[in-house]
């Protein structure tokens, strides 16, 4: 057996591996043992990897990977749970360079037309990746601000980006020897990726974290085939499809298109003032445990508020206290809740919350003209019922949950501030809508120690 | 290789994914993403070779660099993955 074989075997071995990982988290309970196996394969194709007779010097490498490796690590084990969005933005970027720095070292020994385009892809949507996410990383640590970014002709300097990268990319292809095209195409790739994310405001961050997710993907996928490799192709594709995935579940989840979150931006915002009737009608924590002691089925609906707040805990103590008074709890989690994919549902594990319990919003609807009293955590426009009943609402048709449907609903809110969105609620002049005005944790710990 | 042979690997893996995807509940979305990130490291695979080259020139210290990056992807995404998932228990009893 020849060692090129050998290695080819072991990338086979890992694709399977990376396949098997990712079908067993179709389960949270072999999720755990999924991604382990997922890291075998990985292990399996580094070591692979390493037998290439290419291969003479390994300082570089080792250098390389002890240095990545322990800011992974370290990262990984700091990292607050209400941080996972940045952290997932970081690591897109991260991922999107390294597939970018491999496209331009894959130059050294490239030849033909076709490995040229490869090289040049990677590079193209490396540098979106890595510049996008860092982008999206500021705005979801709010280190720059989290509101679209526009100015006058943006359009048309997008434009411009557009030509001079595909310009300067054919410019590039014909004459390879000519690397001045090729820094302009990285130049412009970089620059391309903070354009396309400032102009998204950031209440559509889900989508732009899994769509750079799969941007990363297809890096590593474009990377694979400028220096040849299958195994890159196919772990590249199958993190490309999980993004896109991902990217469709939330732009259905907020009932917009695609297009329309990547340019809205550019759009003039109308902004109707819609008359809301009724009034607020505020409560304390000892009428609202009142009323919570005699219920038998409370639905908690949780926003990224409840994340700020750093909630999550009393939360769960306060669970605890409904369940041994013989009362149902159920949390009941929007798809785009939270910065990022199921980040109520980390945090709320992480608190000890039994997964069971964490219904999704088409589960929880049907059930919520049983709930007596629905508390609605840090959430605004993900329970706004102007999504169904407002048709000049900017959220119009957008899936809701519909906690005006259970006897009682409690708002937990720090002021009569709009959304992250910036739009009006009417949820909160409702008749049975009751605001428990203050930090949502302050409010919950109020509500804990009067049962105890 | 042959161009063709990689496309061909392409399809079938990008429909392989979307069936996979598909079955990952939203209650473990964010897990999901963060693994799906360790295994974009895969691009470590690609660099090493290039970052051991010894030719001792810019290609080398590009690959070398690479191989960090993928590698904060690999160690760290796969770390916070299963740290993440440890949280997630069923309803005792």
């Amino acid at each position: 057996m020849t060692i090129e074989l050998i290695i080819q075997l072991g990338y086979v071995i890992a694709a399977g591996l990376f396949i098997f990982g990712l079908k067993m988290l179709g389960s949270p309970d072999t999720a755990r043992k999924g991604n382990g196996i997922s890291a075998v394969g990985m292990l399996v194709a580094i070591v692979a990897a390493l037998l290439d007779q290419g291969i003479v010097q390994y300082e570089y490498i080792l250098g390389g990977m002890i240095v990545g490796g322990a800011v992974g690590a370290v990262a990984a084990r700091t990292v607050a749970m209400t941080s996972m969005p940045e952290m997932v933005a970081l690591f897109n970027g991260v991922g999107g360079a390294a597939s970018g720095l491999v496209g331009v070292a894959a130059l050294s020994i490239a030849d033909g037309s076709f490995t040229y385009i490869t090289i040049i892809l990677s590079i193209l949507i490396g540098g979106v990746t890595f510049t996008g996410s860092l982008v999206a990383y500021g705005k979801l640590s709010e280190t720059i601000g989290s509101g679209a970014v526009t100015f006058g002709g943006q359009k048309f300097v997008n434009g411009l980006i557009v030509i001079g990268i595909l310009a300067s990319a054919v410019m590039f292809v014909m004459d390879p020897t000519n690397t001045n095209m090729l820094y302009a195409v990285v130049g412009l790739s970089l620059l391309f990726g903070i354009m396309v994310v400032i102009p998204i405001g950031g209440a559509d961050m889900p989508v732009v974290i899994s769509l750079l997710n799969s941007y990363s993907g297809l890096a590593a996928c474009a990377a694979g085939f400028a220096v040849d490799n299958n195994v890159l192709i196919v772990a590249g594709s199958l993190v490309g499809a999980s993004g896109i995935i991902l990217t469709q579940i939330m732009c259905k989840a907020m009932n917009r298109s695609l297009s329309n979150v990547l340019f809205s931006g550019f759009a003039s915002v109308s902004t109707t003032v819609t008359e809301v009737e009724g009034e607020i009608k505020p409560i304390s924590v000892e009428d609202a445990y009142y009323v919570l002691e005699a219920a038998t089925n409370v639905a908690i609906i949780p926003g990224y508020g409840m994340a700020v707040a750093q909630a999550q805990h009393v939360v769960k103590e306060l669970m605890e206290l409904l369940e041994a008074n013989g009362c149902e709890v159920n949390y009941g989690i929007h798809p785009v809740a939270g910065r990022m994919p199921g980040h109520m549902n980390v945090l709320l594990a992480e608190a000890d919350v039994p997964y069971d319990q964490l219904l999704e919003m088409d589960d929880i609807n049907p059930r919520m003209e049983t709930v007596d009293v629905a508390i609605v955590i840090g959430a605004n426009d993900v329970v706004n019922p102007a999504a169904r009943e407002v048709e000049s609402s900017p959220i119009y048709g957008m899936p809701v949950i519909n906690v005006a449907d259970a006897r009682t609903v409690f708002v937990l809110k720090r002021s009569m501030a709009s959304g992250f969105a910036g739009i009006e609620n009417p949820l909160f002049y409702k008749d049975n809508t009751r605001m428990l005005f203050g930090d949502a944790k302050e409010s919950i710990g109020g509500l804990v120690r009067e049962f105890s | 290789m042959d161009v063709s042979y990689l496309l061909f690997i392409l399809m079938l893996s990008v429909f392989l994914g979307f069936e996979l995807i598909n079955k990952v509940p939203a209650t473990l979305h964010t897990p999901l993403m963060s693994g799906a990130n360790a295994i974009s490291g895969i691009t470590v695979v690609g660099a090493v070779a290039l970052a051991g080259s010894g030719n001792e020139d810019l290609a080398q210290w590009l690959g070398a660099g690479a191989v960090a990056l993928a590698s904060v992807n690999v160690v760290g995404g796969y770390m916070v993955t299963d740290r993440m998932l440890g949280f997630f228990k069923k309803k005792e009893g």
